[in-house]
């Protein structure tokens, strides 16, 4: 499991590989709390790489968007995601709370 | 092998995961099924180490695969604290971001993707949930 951030002029792009879970989910929120604290609130997260999302994953992906979106001073998009993990965010009803992405250079240009 | 005991802990959840899609493949599990049947079983050990559990290696989790007909089973079994599933609380999900807790979706996803499920509470064996995903 890796994280990799990219950071351009108006925003970030956060790209991880492998499971999300009770092991690693802790990195990911790291990971974004590391850019919050930054003054960075304009992410992606790149997710072609991820192979599994728990509950405890969506959990931080919802935490980083309150964090994003507060003072309407940014958002996490999610970019990429699996069709399987796409799904289960369906599934759960979380999907409301993001916007999505296939196209990382579109969504850098967006912001 | 179809029955395997894995220690309660979360570096066992991927182990977990390995073993249940092995079988799950076995029994014909097509992949999208086979994904919901490997993040329900995640969602279910992941209860077991953190409440029935209260914490990583306080106890086992045992894991058994059976094939019937037309669905795949996955028997969880595990010796700590039972619990009332009604009693769980759904989370508030639809509410507004600022106002939504993030906590507590793993029974409710659980429920979401497999076809049938079933806690037993005995005693002297512990907590027995069964999954029950039909095979399409």
């Amino acid at each position: 499991m890796a994280i990799q951030t990219t950071e351009y002029k108006r925003c970030a792009v956060l790209k991880m590989d492998g499971r999300i879970d009770s092991v690693t989910s802790d990195e990911l929120k790291n990971a974004l709390i590391a850019l919050n604290e930054k003054g960075v609130f304009r992410i992606i997260f790149n997710m072609e790489d991820v192979s599994f999302v728990s509950s405890r994953g969506f959990w931080v992906m919802i935490e980083a968007q309150k964090n994003c979106k507060r003072y309407n001073r940014g958002e996490l998009v999610l970019a990429n995601l699996p069709d399987k993990i796409k799904s289960s965010l369906d599934l759960v009803g979380l999907n409301q709370y993001f916007s999505f992405s296939d196209d990382i250079v579109s969504a850098v240009g967006n912001f | 092998m179809t029955k395997k005991t894995f220690s309660g802990d979360y570096q066992s959840l991927i182990l977990i995961s390995k073993f249940i899609e092995s079988k799950g493949e076995k029994a014909g599990l097509n992949e999208d099924d086979l994904y919901a049947v490997k993040l329900a079983v995640d969602e279910a050990c992941t209860n077991i180490i953190e409440h029935a559990y209260g914490g990583e290696l306080n106890g086992d989790i045992v894991c058994e695969c059976k094939t019937h007909d037309d669905y795949f089973e996955i028997i969880l079994n595990d010796k700590g604290e039972k619990f009332d599933p009604e009693s769980v609380e759904p989370p508030n999900i639809g509410t507004a971001l600022k106002n939504l807790k993030t906590r507590g979706a793993g029974l409710y996803l659980i429920k979401k993707l497999i076809d049938e499920v079933n806690f037993e509470f005995n005693d002297e064996t512990g907590t027995t949930l069964r999954l029950k995903k039909k095979i399409a």
